[in-house]
Parts: structure tokens; C-alpha cells; sequence
């Protein structure tokens, strides 16, 4: 993580790091009852959406793996979601099962051929099969195609019926709570260090005896299953799948949302994806931004740019930054 | 199938690989040596598209000269373009740079959106390309292919004899392996990239121009090439121009052949090359072994 270099201050926050991240979680699960349609609504995706930031945040900033091929498992959770319930539903413990399987499987498959490769490579392999992947479901009829499959009706099991939309709300930030805790555990476990260490010196690593080819591949494992997560919870929710889901420019997208953040910190994913949908949304309402609102897309590329010509560090940075200006003034001064 | 088919599926091939060459060698310039990851590129190729779609009312007789009009104008946006955004990106790490061209992107497709709309275009080709010939007896063939092929294999052994026979190549090589020698030696480095970037941009321009004519000028397009030319990269090996070349013309051939005989999954057949080569050679055909 990026505050390993810890200073004494880091220790304390260290310690009482949950504490932020937990009464976010309660303050969201308050506050659902006064939200609107509207606003509840978007509140899900965002944390579906975490969910698949996070997932990619273990192989990024966990492990120093950048995979642009994201996306894939998200879209085979999904799809597994949708091809596993019969017209009637199914249940979303087996559902969800199905997703898990189905994205650990080809998570196993893709990075079992993909950990051979680094750098700039590994990111186009993990790119080719995600496209593989998308043209599986693009061009057969496995998947109904490019106009994708209804999911009829939603997964339930007993009275958790996610044709609620409070019981979607409520799931969602369940899943987000628990993903985000298995996520500390992980970055706090003797296999997250190991994992730490290959992001920095993989060589030296292998040279202390660790196995690193198969704890990158259970990094990647693991994080297929958590986007894989994220992707039943997302075909649970919209009642339909298509092949954009699998689509680049989706892990293109999840990609920015860890970047943006700020690479290394399980929080940096949550900001930046929470930045970047906001972002999204605020420059595409005509009630904030008038017409230009029609011209999202430029908008949103123009504040790109910026962000990262301003926050080389992502969102988390910023603090940071802050600091060392206020150090470098008050050094002027008294220099 | 018969010979003709086969003749005329090669040429294909081979013209559509050349294409892809132009592309991915101003990729291999500015990914290889400059160590940019530009995602942005496969929107100088739309803009070369669309750059022929303006240009074909007023210079559409007179095609050469509307492709050396285009390629001075790419010249120069890429020179700006360079200026006010690229160099501040050799500094920082690859997923910055991902992010920024990303976002490049984004804007490159509205201003499309807000400059000419999102309908599909044709441009058709000079009256003197227009007509096509008899291939055996069997197959007609358009002269317009063939003229594209001829194109593209002239700029590619210009390409060949500027970075192997020149200083200016010289430099560019010195550049991909080693650019703090390059720095050490006086060169001026800054310099080098603008004309290398001003080049890249140029050559992915005029691919975007010779296209037009053959496939329809339509919205993203230049994203769903932008991915093909990094396969091509990859498997080619990074930095590599014979590579490139290589690899263009083998996909072309894949995805040509593909198209005859696999219509169902032919969208895959160029990505299983690649994720196969890459098993096999993680380090692309001719890169080299870290």
C-alpha cells in the first residue's frame, strides 16, 4: 500500500482505519429509507460498481498486476447469473454461486496463460481474452447474441427477493461491506504481503523461496470471483445482460476508477469510483450544465484530463500534495 | 475454394495487413520509443477518415494531392498536440498515461459528434481508381485495392529505409533501446519525439484516408482499430518495426481467412493468434528477452 513508507501519524489511522469505511456503511444503510427513487438507485450502482473497482484494486495496486480485461468477468458473472435461472427465477444463493464458479474458472483459465507475460504485455493478453471473451458472447447464440438475454425474473431466496428494490439496496451494500473486508484481511494476511512484495521486487521474491506465478494467479483468481460478484449483483439488478458488459472500454472504465482514486488503497477505489460516476452523472444533467449536458462525453474527457494532469497521484493524493505545498510555503518563509 | 477466390483473398490480406502496418508502425513509434501508451491513436485514423470525407467535394479528383494535403495537416496536429498534452506524459507512469489518452478519447468522439454527426459516411473513390479488372478470368478485382496496396507498400519501404538508412532513424532506434544514451550523446530528445509523434499522428491519418473509400466512415471507428493495432504491436514485439510488419501481415491473413471460413467466430480469430503467440513468445515475434 501506498502508506507503507508510515510515518508514526499512518499507524494510528492504520489502526483505526475501519472506522471511516464502517460509518460510511452505516450512514448509507440510514439513509436509504429518506432517498429518492432516483438517488437510491444511483447509490446502487456506485457500490456495485466499487465492488468491481475493489476487485481490480487487489490485482492494480495489491499486486502490481494492470489487467485491461476487467470487464470480462464482471460480464461472465453476469451472464452465468442470467443463463443458471430458469424463466421462473432461481434461487440467488445457487445464482450467485453460478457467477462465482463461472468467473473463478475463467479467471484460472486467462491468467494461467496470461502470468507468463509483464508489463505492458500482460495488459494486452488480459485485453485479447477479454475480447475473446466478448466475441464468444457477441457472435454466438450462446448469449442471445449482441442484444444480450433478459433475466425474467430476479433471484430470490425466501423472503430476499431482489425484485425489491429495497432489498436490492440493501444486498448491494451488504456485499460491498463484506467484499471490502475481505479485501483489508487480504491486504493485512501474510499472503497480501507476499503479494506486496511481488509488486515490488518480484525477482527478489522468488529469489526468498515464494511461488510467485501462483500467488499472482490467486490473486487474479480471487479477484475474477469478486468481479464476478459484482457482476451477478449487476444482472440481478438491470434484469438484462449484453455483450457492452465484457466490452474494453468497460475495463477501460473500472481501470480509470482505481487511477482516479488513487492506486494502492482499497479507499482509493470506493473514491474513485464514486468520483467518477458522479462525474459522469453531473456532466450529463441538463438541469446543472444546461445543453452542454448533451455533450457529456467532451466534458467528461476535458475533466480527465485535468484530474490527471493535476492529481498524479489519484483523489487519495491529494492530502498529500497539500502537505508537501504547505511545507515548501513554509520553508520559503522562514528561508 | 477455388484459385481466384484464394488470389483474391490474398490480396486482401495483403492490403489490409499494409493498412494495418501504417497504423501500428506509428503506434511502434510513439508506444516503442517514446514509451507512450496512446490509446488516442485510433482516433488520428477516424480523424484521417474523416479528414478524407471533408476533403473529397474539393480535392476528391485529385487523390494524391488530397492525401498529401491530409498528411500535412495530421503533420500539424500532431506537432500541437504534442505540445499541449504529450509532453508532459513522458514523465509519468504508463497508467497515467492511459488514463489521460483515454480521456483524449472521449473528447476526440464528441467533437466528431458536434463537427459532423453520428450518420455513416461513404467516399468514393477517384473517378481514374473507380473501375476494377479481371483476376483469371473468374474474379473482378477494384483498382482502387490495388492502388491502396501500392500506397501502403511505398510509405512502408519509405518507412524501412528512414529508420534503417537515416540519422533521424538512427536516432529513433537509439531512442527505443537505450533513451538515456540518446540523451547523453546531445541529442535533442525533445525534438526527436515532437517529429516522431508528428509522424505516428501522420501515419495513422493517412491509413484513416486510404480507408475511407474501402470500409465506411463511421463513429468509432476508431476504437475498434485502435485494439487490433496494439495486438499488432504485442505480437509483433514492442518496438520492433520488422515486427510490426510481420505481424500486420499475418493479421491480416488470420483475420481475412477467418472471415471465409469461420464466419460465425471470426471476430475472434485475430485475438487467439495473439493470446497463442504470446504463450508461446511472451515477448511478441521479434522482441527482445528481458
Amino acid at each position: 500500500m501506498i502508506t507503507s513508507k508510515s510515518m508514526p501519524a499512518d499507524a494510528r489511522t492504520r489502526s483505526f482505519g475501519w472506522i471511516i469505511p464502517l460509518a460510511c456503511a452505516v450512514v448509507l444503510a440510514l439513509l436509504a429509507p429518506m432517498w429518492s427513487s432516483y438517488l437510491s438507485d444511483l447509490v446502487v450502482k456506485i457500490m456495485i460498481l466499487s465492488i468491481f473497482a475493489l476487485s481490480l484494486q487487489l490485482l492494480v495496486g495489491g499486486t502490481g498486476l494492470v489487467s485491461l480485461g476487467h470487464a470480462a468477468f464482471l460480464g461472465i458473472g453476469a451472464y452465468a447469473t442470467v443463463l443458471a435461472s430458469s424463466p421462473e427465477g432461481g434461487n440467488f444463493l445457487v445464482l450467485l454461486l453460478a457467477a462465482l464458479v463461472a468467473s473463478g474458472l475463467s479467471a484460472a483459465f486467462i491468467g494461467a496463460f496470461s502470468m507468463r507475460t509483464k508489463g505492458i504485455y500482460f495488459i494486452m493478453v488480459t485485453l485479447a481474452f477479454a475480447q475473446l471473451a466478448y466475441f464468444v458472447f457477441h457472435d454466438t447464440s450462446v448469449g442471445g447474441g449482441s442484444d444480450g438475454i433478459y433475466l425474467m425474473v430476479r433471484p430470490a431466496i425466501g423472503a430476499l427477493d431482489m425484485e425489491s428494490s429495497r432489498t436490492q439496496y440493501y444486498v448491494v451494500l451488504g456485499a460491498l461491506v463484506l467484499v471490502y473486508a475481505l479485501l483489508a484481511m487480504i491486504g493485512r494476511s501474510r499472503f497480501g504481503a507476499a503479494l506486496a512484495g511481488i509488486r515490488v521486487n518480484e525477482q527478489r521474491m522468488r529469489a526468498a523461496g515464494f511461488a510467485t506465478y501462483w500467488y499472482k494467479l490467486a490473486a487474479f483468481v480471487i479477484a475474477g470471483m469478486l468481479a464476478g460478484t459484482a457482476g451477478f449483483l449487476l444482472a440481478a439488478r438491470d434484469g438484462v445482460v449484453n455483450p457492452e458488459l465484457l466490452a474494453w472500454h468497460h475495463s477501460g472504465e473500472v481501470l480509470l476508477m482505481v487511477i482516479l482514486g488513487g492506486i494502492g488503497s482499497l479507499r482509493g477505489a470506493v473514491i474513485g469510483t464514486v468520483t467518477f460516476v458522479l462525474l459522469k452523472e453531473l456532466l450529463s444533467t441538463h438541469a446543472l450544465v444546461g445543453n452542454l449536458a448533451d455533450h457529456w462525453q467532451l466534458t467528461l474527457g476535458i475533466s480527465i484530463i485535468v484530474l490527471v494532469a493535476l492529481l498524479p497521484k489519484g483523489v487519495m493524493g491529494i492530502g498529500e500534495q497539500l502537505a508537501r505545498k504547505k511545507k515548501q510555503a513554509g520553508g520559503a518563509a522562514h528561508g | 475454394m477455388d484459385l481466384a477466390t484464394f488470389l483474391v483473398q490474398c490480396l486482401n490480406s495483403v492490403q489490409y495487413g499494409l493498412l494495418l502496418f501504417l497504423l501500428s508502425s506509428g503506434l511502434t513509434l510513439i508506444f516503442g520509443i517514446m514509451g507512450v501508451i496512446n490509446l488516442a491513436h485510433g482516433s488520428f485514423y477516424m480523424i484521417g477518415a474523416y479528414m478524407a470525407f471533408a476533403l473529397a467535394p474539393y480535392l476528391g479528383q485529385h487523390f494524391i494531392t488530397m492525401l498529401l494535403v491530409g498528411v500535412v495537416l495530421a503533420v500539424v496536429l500532431g506537432y500541437l498536440l504534442e505540445w499541449a498534452f504529450f509532453s508532459f506524459l513522458y514523465e509519468r507512469d504508463h497508467l497515467q498515461q492511459v488514463l489521460m489518452t483515454f480521456g483524449l478519447i472521449l473528447v476526440f468522439e464528441e467533437l466528431r459528434a458536434i463537427l459532423v454527426g453520428n450518420d455513416v459516411h461513404g467516399v468514393q473513390p477517384p473517378e481514374w481508381l473507380a473501375g476494377s479488372f479481371s483476376l483469371l478470368g473468374m474474379m473482378s478485382y477494384p483498382w482502387y485495392r490495388v492502388f491502396a496496396t501500392v500506397v501502403c507498400l511505398i510509405v512502408a519501404a519509405a518507412m524501412y529505409w528512414m529508420v534503417n538508412r537515416t540519422r533521424l532513424g538512427m536516432m529513433v532506434r537509439a531512442g527505443a533501446s537505450n533513451r538515456d544514451m540518446v540523451r547523453g550523446l546531445g541529442i535533442d530528445i525533445k525534438r526527436l519525439y515532437r517529429i516522431v509523434f508528428a509522424m505516428g499522428v501522420a501515419l495513422a491519418a493517412l491509413a484513416g484516408m486510404i480507408a475511407a473509400p474501402m470500409a465506411s466512415v463511421y463513429p468509432n471507428m476508431g476504437s475498434s482499430v485502435l485494439i487490433i493495432c496494439f495486438v499488432v504491436v504485442v505480437i509483433g514485439g514492442i518496438g520492433s518495426i520488422t515486427g510490426a510488419l510481420v505481424a500486420s501481415l499475418l493479421v491480416g491473413f488470420v483475420d481475412t481467412f477467418g472471415k471465409v471460413f469461420f464466419q460465425e467466430l471470426s471476430g475472434m480469430s485475430v485475438y487467439l493468434l495473439m493470446a497463442i503467440i504470446l504463450v508461446w513468445r511472451p515477448e511478441g515475434l521479434m522482441g527482445k528477452r528481458s
